[in-house]
């Protein structure tokens, strides 16, 4: 029952949200909305009800489809990550102003119950509704809340990544025909038995799809322009919470579906991951403007992870499961940061900005951990997830290790420029009357870096969480 | 039986309707009772209760899925009677014999849901044809209405004399117009050799066929006689006609193949692929939502043409269901079109604002054309892929097909881009809330025979 609730909770309350039409009335509502669904989900990762953590009821009998769902360990920590990100979302926003505020808040409750869906599906077809319905409240949210180019980038990013989708399709319907029981389940789909030659065209339907929703190289060219023009809480749900679903998507769907066709195109894969992650680190280096900074280092941490999906490997693996968590929390700080400092100053452009920390200090601070735990600074949660990493990778081909180790120094050049650019040196005309962050703000940020640390030094909980999913691909090989 | 004979019935007392009363909207509930009246004659004798008893001969066979198609197109036109019911007496003078040819198309579709053999066939064509030509060119003192019924009749007649020497020739090679001569098969096994006089019949049995239901590269007459009929009628053709077209399609070639062989196969693809391109390509670049939406008929005939090409049990149910999905949806985007002043995609802009009822459902319509899930839409696109999954061997055809549909977002999500992110002041003109409910009431069913295909499906098994 409690998957079900993690998606009609937002659902519901969202489709509400579009008919209140007092502005904060919207904005406490889904506050409210967002806080009780972390409550639940704090149950399931907690395991408050053992017996409730699946559910599984009829819904197209002549498909061979039902509406199933579960949630195990991966399943468990994503949904935490949706949880926990919106309430913050919400709060860090609450005070931004949007036209048609019912709207937005109502689509973005939309999208959280999208996401919820994707992270417990147990049944192919119900994973692609959902996929779908994700995709569809970002699309309104982008298209009208968006910067000036919104339409056109918007478009672009919807149609890649529905042509993705309908490939999976494709792939889903195939396998449907090669179910021993003609069913979508998930476990139909981990018992299929496919020629050599199907299975290696199925696993690029499928990861073409997955490919573009995270983004890997060379299927990532709508993302930083959709990250930069979106408005800055829908590039945080983004960001955070929906490049996951293609990580997600394959450790769930495509490793354990096709077995073969991961270990014999691993190569390929995570050369591609690799080249993204130097090519979107250098491309970042020279970037000027806050926004489109964070989305390329976004590209180059995804890669990453995708790289070491496919070292199958546990070390690599674990790092994958703490970072996905990691990511969410570490991105969410900066866009949260990005935000405040366009709303506050009016501009994101580095050349107009400066000497942020003699305003703002307790901004500069709370930046600067967001930053370090970027470039993945021991005691902060970054590393242990990208050590992991690196490990599994070292494991897989000792090359590959050391030309993805070149992302890290990269990291370290772009996101300390981003900092000294905008945190320090003289004030310029945007940032001298700058003013310190208060409120709902400070206390999100916060939260956000004692997250950060408290993961840094005591990472376990995280592991064990997810210790279920990574074992049982690792028994599937 | 009971379809075609009500109906043709019922058109006579339309016709005669605007003897009794001169009052417009009056022949319009006249109209919508009649519907009703056949709605459920048909579903007398769909569940076995009653029908009239007429010795056909063998011509003709009535068969479940025959008259679940009959109901829905009944259903369909009920629906499009009430949204469009005011426009189409707006169009001309004589509006009891709009409503008599309506109903004389209707029995056009039932005889080709139930034919069996190519003689009525013809009939059904004939009879489904002849009152459309009528119907394009309704608005009399139109010149594009006059042009595009002109066009439609002139090739319409040449589609009809092709096919009429397809069956003379397949009468000459087998001596006999029912359907299962045709594929009256040597001993299994045995390679089928047919008479080169029987191929080039079916081929040209295909050809007006393709034409009917508007396939690349027999489409040309489409756009023009779309946009240049009153576009309540055009809504019509599009809708109901087409898919009825198809279910003959069906019917005619599911077991008329194997004299092709495997040229049938590759046939067939090369059409599909065609009409996918040519619809799919062009509407990405009309300036009219008319003209837009006439591609997008192609294109979705393109999709509808796979229920021929897979040719299963999951295409049957497919086509139902798509049928379903198609017309509500596009009956829904005509009867939003009707009311606007300017019918380009400029003129939608800001819509949203003016007219949120008629911007958010026609929202919903457009993703269910597009195919997007939790639509009615979705599953008709999904039964038409998985039956050619099904059938094997044609992954690379799916493939292709799903790219298309990619390219279909972009002029459908054009409209919605116009109508919610674009400034503007659409112009809009009589919109009653009665209208606004029963669009409501549209959208509403696509998202739940979205969720709940079943809800189709399941009354065919009944």
């Amino acid at each position: 029952m409690i998957p079900v609730l993690l998606i009609l909770i937002p659902l519901l309350t969202g489709l509400v949200s579009f008919f209140i039409k007092n502005d904060k009335a919207v904005k406490t509502w889904s506050v409210l909305s967002s806080v009780i669904t972390l409550l639940i989900a704090f149950t399931a990762v907690f395991n408050c009800y053992p017996g409730q953590l699946s559910y599984d009821a009829a819904w197209l009998p002549t498909l061979g489809s039902r509406f199933a769902l579960m949630t195990d360990g991966m399943g468990k920590m994503l949904c935490l990550l949706t949880a926990v990100s919106f309430p913050l979302i919400f709060a860090a926003i609450f005070k931004n102003n949007y036209k048609q505020s019912s709207g937005f808040y109502g689509l973005m409750l939309l999208s959280q119950a999208g996401l919820m869906g994707v992270f417990t599906a147990a049944d192919a077809l119900v994973f692609y509704f959902f996929w779908e319905l994700a995709l569809i409240p970002v699309y309104f949210l982008c298209s009208i809340w968006g910067g000036e180019k919104r339409i056109a980038v918007t478009f672009k990013f919807f149609i890649y990544t529905f042509l993705g989708s309908l490939l999976m399709l494709v792939g889903i319907l195939f396998l449907y025909f090669h179910t021993n029981d003609h069913s979508f389940a998930l476990k139909s789909f981990y018992h299929i038995h496919l020629s050599g030659k199907q299975e290696n065209f199925i696993f690029w339907l499928f990861f073409i799809a997955f490919a573009i929703k995270m983004p890997i190289f060379p299927f990532h060219t709508w993302q930083p322009d959709a990250y930069e023009q979106s408005p800055t809480a829908t590039t945080m749900v983004m960001s955070g919470i929906m490049v996951k679903m293609g990580i997600f998507a394959v450790v769930r769907w495509l490793l354990p579906v096709f077995p073969n066709a991961s270990v014999q195109f691993a190569n390929i894969i995570i050369i591609l991951s690799v080249i993204g992650m130097i090519y979107a680190s250098l491309i970042a280096i020279r970037q000027d403007d806050i926004k489109r900074l964070i989305a390329y280092s976004s590209i180059a941490h995804i890669g990453l992870m995708c790289a070491a999906i496919f070292t199958q490997n546990k070390t690599g693996l674990e790092g994958v499961m703490i970072q996905m968590f990691n990511h969410g929390i570490n991105v969410l700080g900066l866009w949260i940061v990005a935000d405040v400092i366009e709303q506050k100053l009016g501009t994101r452009k580095f050349i107009d900005l400066g000497g942020l920390a003699q305003k703002a200090p307790v901004l500069a601070i709370l930046l600067v951990v967001m930053s370090l735990a970027n470039i993945a600074l021991p005691l902060t949660n970054a590393f242990i997830g990208e050590f992991l990493m690196f490990n599994g990778l070292f494991q897989y081909n000792i090359w590959i290790a050391a030309a993805a180790g070149i992302s890290i120094i990269l990291a370290a050049v772009y996101t300390l420029n981003m900092i000294q650019k905008v945190l320090y040196g003289n004030t310029v005309a945007a940032t001298e009357n700058a003013v310190e962050i208060s409120g709902n703000i400070q206390l999100v940020l916060v939260i956000l870096a004692i997250t950060v640390i408290v993961l840094g030094v005591y990472p376990q909980p995280m592991i064990d969480l997810t210790k279920d999913t990574v074992n049982a691909i690792l028994v599937n090989h | 039986m009971n379809a075609i004979i009500v109906s043709a019935l019922l058109g006579v007392v339309m016709m005669f309707s605007g003897i009794i009363t001169t009052k417009r909207s009056s022949i319009t509930y006249t109209a919508i009772i009649s519907l009703l009246v056949l709605l459920v004659a048909n579903l007398l004798n769909t569940y076995g209760i009653w029908e009239f008893h007429v010795n056909t001969h063998g011509m003709l066979q009535f068969d479940k899925f025959g008259m679940f198609f009959n109901s829905i197109a009944i259903t369909a036109t009920l629906i499009y009677v009430i949204l469009s019911g005011k426009d189409i007496e707006k169009t001309g003078i004589h509006v009891s014999e709009y409503y008599a040819l309506i109903f004389f198309v209707l029995c056009g579709v039932s005889i080709l849901t139930s034919f069996n053999g190519l003689l009525m066939l013809f009939i059904g064509i004939e009879i489904l044809s002849i009152p459309l030509y009528i119907l394009t060119g309704a608005d009399k003192r139109n010149l594009k209405s006059n042009e595009a019924s002109l066009k439609y009749f002139l090739m319409g007649s040449f589609s009809t004399g092709i096919m009429l020497m397809g069956i003379v020739l397949i009468y000459g090679a087998t001596g006999s117009f029912a359907l299962g001569v045709l594929h009256d098969a040597p001993a299994a096994g045995l390679p089928v050799k047919a008479s080169f006089i029987e191929v080039a019949g079916i081929l040209l049995l295909f050809a007006s066929m393709c034409f009917k239901v508007s396939a690349a590269p027999f489409h040309f007459w489409t756009p023009d006689v779309y946009d240049g009929a009153p576009s309540v009628f055009t809504s019509f053709m599009a809708t109901i006609v087409k898919s009825a077209g198809f279910i003959a399609f069906i019917r005619l070639f599911e077991s008329n193949t194997q004299a092709l062989g495997p040229t049938w196969k590759i046939l067939l693809s090369f059409v599909i692929i065609a009409t996918l391109l040519i619809g799919n390509i062009t509407a990405v670049f009309q300036q009219s939502v008319k003209r837009m939406l006439a591609y997008s008929s192609i294109a979705q005939a393109g999709f509808m043409l796979f229920a021929l090409y897979s040719n299963n049990d999951l295409a049957k149910e497919g086509i139902l269901l798509y049928a379903v999905a198609y017309s509500l949806a596009t009956i829904g985007i005509f009867a939003i079109l009707i009311k606007m002043k300017d019918y380009t995609f400029d003129g939608y802009n800001g819509l949203a604002k003016s007219e949120p009822v008629l911007a958010f459902t026609n929202t919903i319509f457009l993703l269910s054309l597009a195919g997007i899930p939790l639509t009615a839409g979705f599953f008709a696109k999904y039964y038409m892929l998985a039956s050619v999954v099904k059938a094997g061997g044609a992954l690379w055809l799916v493939v292709v097909a799903v790219v298309f549909a990619a390219i279909s977002v972009y002029y459908y999500f054009r409209l919605i881009q116009a109508m919610y992110f674009k400034e503007g002041d659409a112009e809009t003109t009589g919109i009653s809330s009665g209208f606004k409910n029963a669009l409501l009431i549209l959208a509403v069913l696509i998202i739940l025979f979205g969720v709940f295909p079943s809800l189709v499906l399941n009354s065919f098994y009944f």
